[in-house]
């Protein structure tokens, strides 16, 4: 049975731990909010440019003479998983929600003959897929320094994307990430990146019928617009990961607080019955010492 | 009151605009033009520029470098980055001239006999430069 002492020091050593997950608790919770704000703000850009890109898309599409980007390389030989997670952990299953998807799929392209390479973004997601999928590994983007995430990120990271498609290194691309739905619950996705899919505008509306001029042509438009909805796509999920990854860590610091105050009671409990059992112990040892005389 | 259509400005980080408007002049890739209302629905991309945005309020002016512009019911601008004009000091605008030049010379490394896209960012570059005349900043001379 543990002193008295040893019982006090822990019960000390588990509050000030809730104090510094409870603290971690409010920064995720006042960074959430900033980072929901910035998912919010790219929406409208995002939306539009699938719009127009959906339009774009439907009619250049099938012609021969469509970008690569677009169209993809005729093949599916070789596929590029990008998996982006966090640069830091203690935010509950987050990290490895995404690495378990990507990993799932890994396994799965494996096993239909393709051949799978890898490019990280975030540091848990390199760790996590090391283990496995190490020599797959073709790359890792740092994001460590970048305190709020710019286009600019995304666009170095859609640079790398385009300057290995360009070099012929893969054929279709998938990002992963997850979809931040609320607090408690963030999706893990992947969505295809390369060859572009856009979700097709023939939903029935009337403003995707519109014919539009272009000026220049659509294809030189295509051109120009199809590496920007690459890092579009990108920005939008890390935006999407940047908030997911703080509501995830949110409710994981919020169950660790809850678990360290139970702690803290239990502990408080037992320290208590062993002060009073000591206190009687040595009742005990005056009256039976003031008996035998 | 003259006719007004829907005008929205968005880059990839926030929305800058979005009010009733009466024209909109577009540095469009091949050309300025001023869009008004009922307009034929256009897409078009854009080169780095001013864009002037004409209200009943007043004139209001971004810097654009690029993007494209869609003309439709209304005009939506999506520009890759859009600065309002008065914001634009000529640390920025040297930092954005760097960014073209940089571009450029990485652009004249990969692609040493194919002069397609070593013009295409030349022509970027020139325009980048020629924002600074139009928005009353000394001109950064590029090394072309």
């Amino acid at each position: 049975m543990p002193s008295l002492k040893d019982l006090k020091t822990r019960i000390e050593s588990v509050k000030s731990t809730r104090k510094i997950t409870k603290a971690m608790q409010m920064v995720a919770a006042a960074k959430l909010r900033r980072a929901q704000d910035a998912a919010e703000m790219a929406r409208p850009y995002t939306e539009r440019f699938n719009a127009v890109m959906g339009a774009l898309a439907a009619s250049v599409g099938d012609s021969d003479s469509a970008p690569k980007l677009l169209s993809g390389t005729g093949k599916d030989d070789v596929h590029l998983l990008v998996v982006m997670t966090a640069e830091r952990g203690l935010c509950g299953g987050f990290n490895a929600n995404i690495a378990k998807l990507a990993k799932q799929k890994a396994t799965e392209l494996k096993a239909k003959g393709k051949t799978v390479k890898i490019l990280t973004v975030g540091k848990k997601g390199r760790d996590a897929m090391k283990r496995d999928f190490g020599n797959l590994s073709v790359g890792h983007i740092d994001l460590s320094d970048v305190k709020r995430i710019g286009y600019a990120d995304a666009q170095g990271i859609a640079k790398d994307i385009l300057g290995r498609f360009d070099a012929g290194e893969f054929d279709v691309a998938t990002i992963f990430y997850a979809k931040f739905v609320n607090v408690v619950s963030q999706i893990p996705t992947a969505q295809q990146v390369i060859p572009a899919a856009f979700d097709s505008p023939e939903s029935g509306d009337a403003a995707s019928n519109t014919l539009y001029d272009y000026e220049p042509d659509e294809e030189a438009i295509l051109a120009d617009l199809l590496p920007r909805g690459v890092a579009t796509q990108i920005f939008a999920a890390l935006l999407e990961n940047g908030a997911s990854e703080q509501g995830a860590r949110m409710s994981a610091m919020d169950n660790a607080t809850r678990n360290a105050g139970e702690m803290i009671e239990k502990l408080t409990i037992e320290y208590n019955r062993s002060r009073q059992a000591v206190i009687t112990n040595e009742l005990i040892e005056i009256i039976s010492g003031a008996e035998a005389l | 009151m003259a006719e007004t259509m829907q005008f929205d400005l968005v880059s990839p980080e926030r929305s800058l605009m979005s009010a009733q408007v009466k024209s909109v002049q577009i540095p469009g890739a091949d050309g300025d033009m001023t869009a008004m209302p009922n307009h034929a629905p256009l897409i078009t991309t854009l080169r780095p520029g001013v864009l002037k945005v004409e209200t009943d309020k007043g004139i209001e002016e971004f810097v654009v470098t690029g993007g494209f512009a869609e003309l439709g019911e209304g005009l939506s601008v999506l520009a890759e980055r859009a600065v309002p004009k008065a914001d634009v000091d000529q640390a920025t605008y040297e930092a954005m001239v760097d960014e073209a030049q940089a571009a450029y010379n990485q652009t004249k490394q990969t692609f040493k006999n194919e002069p397609g896209p070593v013009d295409d960012a030349a022509k970027l570059l020139a325009d980048m430069v020629a924002v600074g005349t139009h928005i009353g900043l000394s001109p950064k001379q590029p090394s072309l």
